[in-house]
């Protein structure tokens, strides 16, 4: 194993410096770091081209440069930006934490989505819901992801914001939303004409009720779950969970799960005092994290039986999931206020962040994802559809597999064939398509950092492209180019980790 | 995926009812017995069939296939008619889209829609997709996009064609250190995203001539050419993933008993690889290669819109968004023509693609609808009654 990491390791090493080398040669023929002043009229023009000759040493051959780029970095120093006289160093962190936030974010939420509906497809292989998300997957897929970006900044957000201003129940987009969610559930529960049509209704008038909710009272302005809603939450996760991962009829998991909701809803009421009281930042909210999942898996432990892992694991799923609605309903609280101080034009389309907005932990927070709505959208639109599309082809080929035949033929019941013997062994060629699905995605935000006018490593590359900087594009280059690697030597290892079939050493 | 879908099928075929042309009566009473849905109608339709037909009518009965071909045939033949190609000149009244007029309709689109789609009676009109702000034609432009687009997607398949094939076949063939230096080329260009590369060529293209100082006549001639440039550029980014499938059905199909024995006969390298086992590859290369060109699509319209890909005076429908985004507002028509049709194109570019696979796949099966199982197996039990009765 080690040595296998060594020379993984040693290679990827090697392949940097080569492509360093490479890109360093070819940008050094794309570039022209005179363009401006070869055209311009300045009576000093050749003063002025030969000070930037001496400045850039271009005089030199490129690969002395290379040599001395090399050099320079190796020593941390990444060069400077020199039409702005930027030290790379400086731009550099912020750039990263901006794309990195911007990406994962995009990826999870691509992948959740992506693999939830791309299994539901499988499993309803044939049917028109199958065919309706093939196609809409089809569509997401041919999009143009800039075109897709301005569209949403024109219409989504201009959209939203003037609703804003003036709530009110809109019963055309209501009863379409509703139809749309019922035709979704319809199709994604499937089972007989009669089955379907009761869920169909059932989820209409649920959707039209909540919608009607949203819109007709003042919650779209005043959003908070409340006690109430987080009951419900919970007790929802609880049964959702059990149902999937234990079956009703193991009562230890169920009430596992259930007496995890109930403490959750005990301590959101603590929490809600301590959240006034105190204020947080993100490190004391994952620490409350883990203490809410390792209580999840101690009232699983304590419900006991025979099958303690499954209770634990429901009761951690249920705490993550009453953690994650105790947050949103926090930020849903100090929404009124960022509202205001937004002038009532929630939705912002350019930057990272509202300039010179000043806040709480709560009130940055919001700034920040309001921020990350749109081109997290855009993103998770593109690549979402690759992962239905693939997910759908994983899950066909495993439930065509003889050992689900067999997990049938004894009698298992349909729920644990699907979730334990088909989904586990379904999941699993997802490991090597992520990386590099990662990396795709961080030159995906090329283009919507330069639309949404983000400050990330997409838009210093474009700029830096533009304006003939070497430095800021060669450390884009080495950070994407390592960032590759890393992932695909994550993704071998993930491999070899879940299918005891590789071995890594061979 | 099993490698090789002509043998497979014919082993299907045999194994169902044999070959033969006196066996077709044989083969259905088989095929019925199969029971709902398993196959149904599989064998006979397959029944003395070449490959090529049998993928040719399975690509066909694909609906979602057939939609991308009339499609994108009508987008071609739209914008060749109207603008010509090269010398030819085309049908459209403004063969200069670069040319200003003066404002008709301010500048909005003169095509209507006809009376029984809600609009005011069907009429063309001078500008139908409307007018710039500086009052250029955007049908013009945007036909000339939609060439420029097609032409990229033809001339940077071909471009991956040679290269990943040829890189693809040598590593797989000849294994050993050939295969080791063309995959560490392939992990080289494989690490950065492609459209950081694609930036980087495009710029190229964009600033070697005015940087070497090139004369007049090589420029225009280079600016007139830019599309097949582009397109040629990005081929030598996007051959990998082609390489490297086709490397592994070689490395795999290089040991079956047909090539031992085309080598034994004394067959060269040379065509043990062109003749044997190259035509066996040739469905995941044409499917892979179908769905290259639907990303290339978008792939350079995006490298325009960002300024690294098609500039002034070629045009491309990534570049007419990136000029149009802030006339947003006043002017939408010329932001919704050139997206709609990248949209279309890479659309029925996909669809084509999954028509392709789905016709190479031996796996996928004509799925019949629950009426159709229903007669077929009424059938079934109806010929098993008269069958009983028979014996009786």
């Amino acid at each position: 194993m080690i040595r296998f990491l060594a020379r993984r390791l040693l290679t990827a090493i090697g392949l940097l410096l080569v492509l360093s080398f490479m890109m360093y040669a070819l940008l050094s023929i794309a570039m022209d770091p005179l363009d401006d002043l070869r055209i311009s009229t300045a009576l000093n023009k050749q003063d002025l081209i030969n000070s930037r000759i001496r400045a850039l040493h271009l005089d030199w051959p490129w690969y002395r440069r290379y040599a001395s780029w090399v050099i320079h970095v190796l020593q941390g120093d990444f060069g400077m930006a020199w039409r702005t006289q930027q030290h790379v160093n400086d731009i550099l962190p912020g750039a990263v934490k901006t794309s990195v936030q911007l990406v994962f974010a995009a990826t999870v939420l691509a992948l959740l989505i992506g693999v939830t509906v791309g299994v539901i497809s499988a499993l309803r292989q044939y049917t028109t819901f199958d065919y309706a998300i093939t196609f809409v997957s089809f569509v997401l897929y041919s999009l143009p992801v800039f075109w897709v970006a301005v569209l949403l900044k024109q219409f989504l957000a201009i959209g939203v914001n003037d609703y804003l201003v003036k709530p009110h129940i809109m019963w055309p987009l209501a009863i379409v939303l509703a139809l749309v969610s019922a035709l979704f559930w319809a199709g994604a529960l499937g089972g007989e004409t009669r089955r379907k049509l009761i869920t169909f209704a059932v989820a209409f008038v649920a959707s039209l009720a909540a919608l009607l909710v949203v819109m007709g009272t003042n919650w779209i302005n005043e959003p908070q779950f409340g006690p109430l809603g987080i009951a419900v939450i919970g007790i929802a996760a609880a049964l959702g969970v059990t149902a999937l991962f234990a079956g009703m009829h193991n009562r230890r998991a169920l009430y596992a799960a259930l007496t995890t909701a109930v403490v959750g809803v005990g301590s959101y009421l603590g929490l809600r005092w301590f959240f006034f009281l105190y204020s947080v930042n993100d490190g004391i909210l994952f620490v409350l994290l883990l203490i809410a999942i390792g209580v999840g898996l101690l009232i699983g432990f304590l419900w006991g039986g025979p099958d303690r892992g499954v209770s634990m694991r429901g009761g951690a799923l249920v705490a993550l999931v009453m953690s994650v609605a105790v947050w949103l309903d926090q930020l849903m609280w100090n929404y009124p206020d960022y509202f205001k101080a937004l002038g009532g034009r929630p939705i912002p389309t350019m930057g990272t962040s509202t300039p010179n907005f000043t806040g709480d932990y709560w009130l940055t927070s919001l700034d920040r994802i309001t921020h990350l709505v749109l081109p997290t959208i855009a993103l998770v639109m593109i690549s979402f559809a690759g992962y239905v599309r693939y997910e759908r082809g994983a899950m066909l080929e495993v439930l065509g597999q003889d050992y689900i035949r067999t997990a049938r033929s004894k009698g298992l019941p349909e729920r644990v064939v699907i979730v334990r013997h088909a989904l586990r062994n379904a999941l699993m060629p997802l490991a090597s398509i992520v990386p590099p699905d990662f990396i795709a995605m961080i030159g995906g935000a090329v283009l919507t950092e330069t639309i949404f006018g983000w400050r990330g490593m997409g838009r210093m590359f474009i700029e830096g492209l533009r304006g003939s900087e070497v430095d800021p594009v060669m450390i884009y280059v080495m950070i994407t180019g390592g960032l590759a690697m890393v992932a695909n030597l994550l993704a071998d290892l993930l491999y070899a980790l879940l299918d005891p079939r590789i071995r890594v050493n061979a | 995926m099993t490698n090789n879908p002509n043998l497979d099928d014919l082993e299907n075929q045999r194994a169902q009812g044999g070959l033969g042309a006196g066996t077709v009566s044989e083969t259905s009473a088989i095929d019925e017995s199969h029971g709902r849905g398993e196959g149904v109608g599989e064998a006979q339709e397959v029944q003395g069939l070449s490959q090529g037909t049998i993928v040719f009518r399975r690509f066909v009965r694909h609906s979602g296939a057939l939609f991308g071909m009339v499609t994108i045939t009508a987008i071609a033949l739209l914008s060749l008619i109207t603008m010509g190609i090269g010398p030819i000149h085309g049908l459209w009244w403004e063969q200069d889209p670069q040319n200003p007029h003066t404002p008709e309709n301010g500048s909005a689109p003169t095509l209507h829609m006809p009376k029984w789609l809600g609009g005011e009676g069907f009429a063309i009109g001078k500008f139908p997709f409307g007018q710039d702000t500086i009052g250029r034609d955007n049908f013009a432009n945007v036909m000339l996009g939609i060439q420029t687009s097609l032409t990229v997607m033809i001339v940077l398949s071909i471009v991956v064609l040679l290269i990943g094939t040829t890189v693809g076949a040598l590593s797989g063939y000849y294994r050993g250190r050939i295969d080791n230096v063309l995959m560490r080329l392939t992990d080289l260009v494989i690490t950065l995203p492609v459209i950081v590369l694609g930036a980087v060529l495009g710029r190229l293209i964009t600033v070697l001539p005015t940087k070497w100082g090139w004369s007049d006549s090589t420029k225009g001639l280079l600016d007139r050419w830019m599309p097949v440039e582009l397109a040629i550029a990005l081929g030598l980014i996007l051959w990998t993933g082609l390489a490297r499938l086709v490397r592994s059905e070689f490395l795999s199909l290089r040991e079956r008993e047909f090539v031992d024995s085309a080598r034994v006969a004394g067959a060269s390298d040379f065509r043990i690889i062109t003749k044997h086992i190259l035509p066996n590859t040739m469905g995941v290369i044409i499917v892979n290669v179908s769905l290259l060109m639907a990303a290339s699509v978008v792939l350079e319209t995006a490298l325009s819109f960002l300024g690294f890909g098609i500039s002034y005076p070629a045009v491309s429908l990534g570049q007419l968004i990136s000029q149009n985004q802030t006339a947003f507002d006043t002017r939408p028509w010329l932001f919704w023509w050139p997206g709609l049709f990248i949209v279309l194109i890479a659309l029925s570019v996909n669809f084509i693609g999954d028509g392709l696979r789905d016709a190479f796949d031996p796996r996928t099966k004509k799925v019949p609808s629950k009426r159709q199982m229903d007669r077929q197996s009424n059938r079934t039990l109806k010929s098993q009654a008269s069958q009983k009765g028979a014996s009786k």
